[in-house]
């Protein structure tokens, strides 16, 4: 599947991450935000980088799909994607298909210093949404005034815990989409 | 029962280097300094040195350290994860070897230029796979960003405000100011320059955030029989624990029943359930602080107050001498050094023999944490 694409040989421990600053990253060249507030979808920001575990969840993402594995024998859901279940260590799942409603269960505004992509866009927005069905289900994501809008197009005093939130999706380049988050009263 | 690690063994030395936001030598000559410093401290010659503990992030392995400072035979050697949450198990692995018999000489220690070195988060090509698949690519860059959530949640949920945590960032710092070592020993704080100052990642500002510091800090361990004899009364590791609870998902705990339950509730269980004495009796506390809302957090998980009451806690000079349990007495991470936390241990040790530059009238026990929001450890030290 195209979405596949992990731009990145990810290393699993960041023990070397002193040891050897290649920066090789995409992150040098800044990307703000064009004349019409889109964010525009080029180099600067971070990719996702599916796992083999976590790959169908962008693949669902990518056909505008909210799924969160769950056991195919107890049923519980879990998040993070993992091997097999932590309540009855069934290697079988499946993905279940979400509403795609939340409430912000806690947001933060990162300030500078930070990547030159996401720096050009502070103050912007991270939240954390805890799914409808799932409390214990909670999606880090971008709270935005439109599936395509800059992740500072909601204006912060809008940002509020308990705010109930809607899903939509976003290609944050070619092939990798990205859950974002609507107020469900804009 | 078996064998315990109960007063089995003592911190005999102890060594640092400078603090500062650049320092010239390299972290393997740091490490040697500060190693090096901490056995002329005990007083015991480093070829009798056969056990080593560090960090997993600890850049110069045992292989240099051991080579440059003349250790012999070494029959031990370990190396803790999670970054700061590792501090206090260098010691507890080293303990358990020495009162098990596989050594006779620890050192622990930790090296680090991260004040002049570069910043861990900027570095795009090495991520670990959670963050990078589920939380970086939403902006949530930094490990400052990742704490804001838990601190925006906790204030919302328990009623803690940025007076709760300007009263941690304040008693580090008046401490720091009583520190001739601390690199903000001449660096008052006003609750009007942590209001003003600017935002890292809203609710945390500048002042919520640990230093970025060069330095680098050792201790001894040694058998408590062994301990009596050197040069400084013993400071005793009475109890130690590591914790990594269940459902936990390092920092960026937030897909279980409760994130704002960390890695301290799991490690304090173990930690009282083997000592002989409780919250009440601790006279000092050394407790991680790379972000001000960790010690709220840190008072609960460790039994200090109930669940919710952390940032009422450090209200009424709680946290300062004099008060109900002073904190960070040398100005911890966010005022004497950033070096994942070893200075909290070293600290402990000085209250203990009474040598502090903020010193506990008469501190007989001490509890020193690693980092929480990451699996973490802890000990408890008594003189």
């Amino acid at each position: 599947m195209k979405f596949m694409k992990p731009s990145v040989t990810a290393a699993t421990d960041n023990r070397t991450a002193s040891a050897t600053p290649v920066d090789n990253s995409p992150t040098t060249a800044a990307e703000p935000a064009t004349a019409d507030g889109r964010s525009d979808p080029a180099d600067g920001f971070l990719l996702p980088v599916p796992d083999d575990d976590g790959a169908p969840f962008w693949a669902y993402a990518a056909s505008g799909e909210l799924r969160v594995q769950a056991c195919a024998d107890c049923g519980e859901l879990r998040f993070p994607p993992r091997p097999c279940c932590p309540h009855c260590q069934s290697f079988a799942s499946e993905w279940r298909r979400m509403s795609g409603r939340g409430r912000i269960w806690s947001y933060v505004r990162p300030h500078p210093p930070l990547l030159p992509a996401y720096a050009a866009l502070a103050p912007y927005n991270a939240i954390i949404v805890e799914l409808a069905e799932a409390p214990r289900i909670r999606l880090v994501g971008n709270l935005v005034s439109a599936p395509d809008a800059a992740l500072n197009s909601v204006p912060p005093e809008r940002l509020r815990i308990g705010a109930a939130v809607k899903v939509t999706f976003h290609e944050m380049a070619d092939g990798v989409t990205v859950p974002r988050w609507l107020l469900e009263r804009p | 029962m078996g064998a315990t690690l109960k007063d089995a063994t003592a911190i005999a030395g102890i060594g640092q280097t400078p603090f500062a936001k650049r320092l010239p030598e390299s972290e393997k000559t740091l490490a040697c300094r500060a190693i090096t410093a901490a056995l002329a401290d005990a007083g015991i010659a480093p070829s009798e040195v056969d056990a080593f503990a560090s960090y997993t992030m600890e850049e110069t392995d045992e292989v240099e350290v051991a080579k440059a400072i003349g250790a012999g035979d070494v029959t031990f050697f370990s190396k803790v994860g999670y970054g700061g949450g590792g501090s206090c198990a260098t010691v507890a692995h080293l303990a358990a070897a020495i009162a098990t018999g596989q050594a006779t000489v620890g050192v622990a220690w930790r090296s680090r230029k991260r004040g002049s070195g570069p910043r861990p988060w900027k570095n795009t090509a090495v991520q670990l796979p959670t963050p990078a698949q589920w939380t970086r690519p939403f902006g949530l860059l930094r490990p400052a960003d990742e704490i804001g959530m838990l601190a925006r949640r906790y204030m919302h949920q328990y009623g803690a405000t940025r007076d709760h945590f300007f009263n941690v960032a304040l008693a580090c710092r008046n401490r720091a100011n009583q520190n001739p070592a601390a690199v903000m020993y001449d660096r008052p704080l006003t609750r009007e320059m942590y209001m003003t100052a600017r935002w890292i990642s809203e609710p945390l500002c500048l002042f919520d955030n640990c230093l970025e510091t060069d330095g680098a800090l050792a201790c001894v361990l040694v058998s408590a029989e062994r301990a009596r004899g050197c040069r400084h009364a013993p400071v005793y590791v009475h109890a130690a624990a590591q914790g990594l609870p269940a459902q936990h998902h390092g920092m960026v705990n937030y897909w279980n029943d409760d994130p704002l339950t960390g890695p301290a509730w799991t490690a304090a269980r173990h930690l009282w359930k083997s000592a002989d004495f409780g919250p009440q009796d601790v006279d000092v506390a050394q407790i991680y602080d790379a972000f001000t809302p960790l010690i709220p957090l840190s008072l609960e998980g460790y039994g200090f107050c109930g669940r919710g009451e952390g940032a009422a806690f450090t209200e009424k000079g709680a946290l300062e001498i004099g008060g109900r349990l002073p904190l960070n007495t040398g100005g911890g991470g966010l005022s004497e050094a950033y070096v994942h936390g070893f200075n909290l241990i070293t600290e402990g040790v000085k209250q203990l023999r009474g040598t502090s530059t903020a010193q506990v009238p008469d501190a007989s026990t001490c509890l020193v944490t690693a980092g929480e929001g990451v699996p973490t450890s802890a000990l408890l030290l008594r003189s």
